[in-house]
């Protein structure tokens, strides 16, 4: 009998391990939720764009006035007219499906971006925070360097060597965030490799190549997950930015920026074309950084309320 | 306080060196040949020879370092390809715009938005703070050349002959002309670092006028400064309004505060004396990280408003491959940075002894 009651007890107790913990306060986080709905409309967006845009991206209408206004029946268009929410580009293209498209760029350029920036910057700061030493001073001296510049600068600088091009507009995004994440990475590198538990697996014989990638590292993602989510908004915004110059994405790719910077002198006489790509840009900026502070929140307690909420 | 500003400007050195080298190697990087690179059509063989000859490019990697460290150390930042002329001077000619331009975001954004995150903090939940923050998170997420088209069009078009209007584009009023004041002065042969700042201040409509104490001009001159100046400073306003607010939050609760409030001090020069002084160390760090905001939002801003700026020089120069003038800005905005960061750990250390003592 006694066994018996002892199992009832235990099937009681509610198992919640640190990480249901950070999902659970996650999903209670007011602006992570609203992140959260953010990213995944443009997800879907971006899977089924082919389905969701009425019109190919880059396909010229005929029978439609160049930067003619949105027309949407239910406003009051004429029904004999085809419908074009965001109204139609410089080019008699439809802008609606130009800024679906776009999504899916967007989201590539921030991933792709931030990934390549936390593969060399992760790497960079692990080995500068783990052996230390002279190695160390000497990639830090680097990491401040890059950081002397303001980053979209640096960024226009590396694009000037390198020629324009969406490509090569990434690559230059990619390697002005480096030093973030090198820097990130190695402190806590720093303050995770004194811990017990990494005294412990050294003093049980595991090789450096297994203290640092099988528990340091490990145990440093927490800040480095929320830092990739803000980063991948500055990402975004930075890659619009080179864009709207001329200096990224090239016509007649969807690219949001560079569909603002096509049309900026349209402001006057046809304000949709600048409004719908920036409206999706914030957006989508808005999103990631929304979700961003929510996972500081839910992943390190001790943060909580340093940001908006 | 001197020695703690003598170690800070000793550890500069390295990292002007640092940023000496990455600008030298942009101009050696480009792939291809320099000369093709820089001449484009008119490479010929002879022309290239001399071209070579000419910047000292046949010698030895290290060599030509020094000698760029050499040449910088003196204002020679070169020669234009695209104008033939110094770009010292193309840099003096476009320099002032750029910084009338973030220093006045500056002023915008560390103005309203450390009162925005004052009247935030003061009332926590209520509805001006779940304004300003919502505002906030907006703001941070806006695209600067976005926000900008944006106020021209509401300030220039849909407030047209309002008088909310504002002009959405230009440095001055066509029928409002600046003073050349380096031929006014007679001061045309100057040469080096003396020569840059005359022409520097000739060429800020802001000192120029008032210089010359044509008010009218200055008028026109702010006047086309307002909008450049919300669009730059709106991301920075809405961090500095976060920390701000964050910060003082937490401050509210220390036990220094309840011990003033407890002597009867008057709420007001509560929060104005005793919780504000220790805001500012961390609002003041932000204002420094931001300055880089500030830089490149001055640069995607000034192609918006037709600006005759560093920004749009920089694009132009880009893409018509003025390696030269690529150089000099990078250059110039990157000291420009890191002195404004210095300026910042100063005001840093005096806000807070301990810093100083470390």
């Amino acid at each position: 009998m006694t066994s018996n009651v002892a199992i009832l007890d235990v099937t009681n107790i509610k198992h919640t391990s640190p990480g249901r913990e950070a999902v659970r306060r996650l999903f209670h986080h007011r602006s992570a939720l609203v992140g959260m709905a953010i990213l995944g409309f443009l997800v879907l967006l971006a899977i089924f764009a082919e389905q969701i845009a009425p019109y190919n991206p880059t396909q010229l209408l005929r029978d439609v006035d160049r930067r003619a206004a949105p027309c949407i029946h239910i406003l009051g268009c004429p029904a004999d007219q085809p419908e074009h929410l965001f109204g139609i580009d410089g080019n008699s293209r439809d802008l609606l499906s130009r800024v679906i498209f776009g999504s899916r760029l967007s989201l590539q350029v921030g991933l792709s971006t931030v990934g390549f920036a936390i593969i060399i910057g992760g790497v960079i700061g692990a080995i500068a925070g783990f052996v230390g030493g002279w190695l160390d001073d000497f990639l830090m001296r680097i990491m401040d360097v890059l950081m002397a510049f303001p980053s979209l600068l640096l960024a226009i600088a590396i694009v000037s060597f390198l020629g324009t091009g969406l490509i090569n507009a990434l690559l230059a995004i990619g390697i002005v965030s480096i030093p973030r994440f090198a820097r990130l990475v190695r402190s806590t590198v720093i303050s995770v490799k004194e811990l017990e538990y990494i005294v412990a697996a050294r003093s049980i014989g595991a090789t450096q190549g297994r203290l640092l990638f099988g528990h340091i590292i490990p145990n440093s993602l927490t800040p480095l997950i929320v830092q990739a989510t803000l980063g991948i908004g500055t990402a975004i915004l930075d890659a619009a930015a080179l864009s709207f110059l001329g200096l990224g994405a090239e016509p007649p790719r969807p690219e949001w920026g560079l569909m603002l910077g096509e049309e900026r002198n349209s402001i006057f006489n046809a304000p949709h074309l600048v409004f719908f790509p920036g409206v999706a840009i914030m957006l989508t900026v808005l999103g990631f950084n929304l979700l961003g502070d929510g996972l500081r929140d839910a992943l390190d307690p001790r943060l909580r309320g340093t940001g908006a909420n | 306080m001197l020695r703690f500003m003598a170690r800070r400007l000793v550890l500069l050195v390295p990292v002007a060196l640092g940023i000496l080298l990455v600008t030298f190697l942009i101009v050696r990087l480009i792939p291809g040949d320099p000369c093709i690179a820089m001449l484009g059509e008119r490479a010929t063989e002879a022309k290239c020879e001399e071209f070579k000859d000419r910047y000292g490019l046949n010698d030895n990697v290290l060599v030509q370092f020094g000698r760029y460290i050499a040449a910088m150390a003196t204002g020679d930042f070169g020669e234009s390809i695209r104008f033939s002329r110094p770009v010292a001077d193309v840099i003096a000619e476009r320099l002032p715009m750029t910084i009338e331009l973030t220093i006045f975001a500056m002023l915008f954004s560390t103005s309203v938005g450390i009162f925005l995150g004052i009247i935030s903090a003061l009332k926590p939940n209520s509805f001006a703070d779940t304004f300003t923050m919502v505002l906030a998170n907006i703001g941070v997420s806006m695209p600067v050349f976005w926000l900008g088209l944006m106020l021209a069009y509401f300030f220039a078009l849909v407030m047209k002959d309002t008088p909310l209007f504002i002009p959405p584009s230009g440095r001055l009023s066509s029928s409002v002309t600046l003073v050349n004041l380096v031929k006014e002065w007679g001061l045309t042969d100057l040469t080096g670092f003396r020569r840059f700042v005359v022409y520097f201040i000739s060429n800020s409509a802001i000192t120029n006028s008032i210089i010359t104490g044509n008010w009218a001009t200055l008028k026109d001159a702010l006047w086309h400064l307002i909008l450049p100046s919300m669009a730059v400073g709106t991301i920075p306003l809405a961090i500095i309004a976060r920390m701000t607010r964050s910060t003082l939050v937490e401050v509210m609760q220390q036990d220094y505060i309840r011990t003033a409030r407890a002597k009867g001090v008057w709420e007001r020069k509560v929060v104005s004396s005793h919780a504000m002084r220790n805001v500012m160390i961390p609002v003041i760090t932000i204002i420094g990280i931001e300055t880089g905001a500030l830089l490149s939002g001055a640069v995607l801003t000034e192609t918006v408003f037709a600006l005759p700026g560093v920004g749009t020089m920089l694009v132009q120069s880009i893409l018509s491959r003025d390696y030269p003038v690529v150089q000099g800005f990078t250059l110039i905005i990157a000291i420009i940075f890191v002195v404004i960061n210095l300026l910042v750990d100063v005001s840093y250390a005096y806000l807070d002894p301990r810093v100083r003592l470390e």
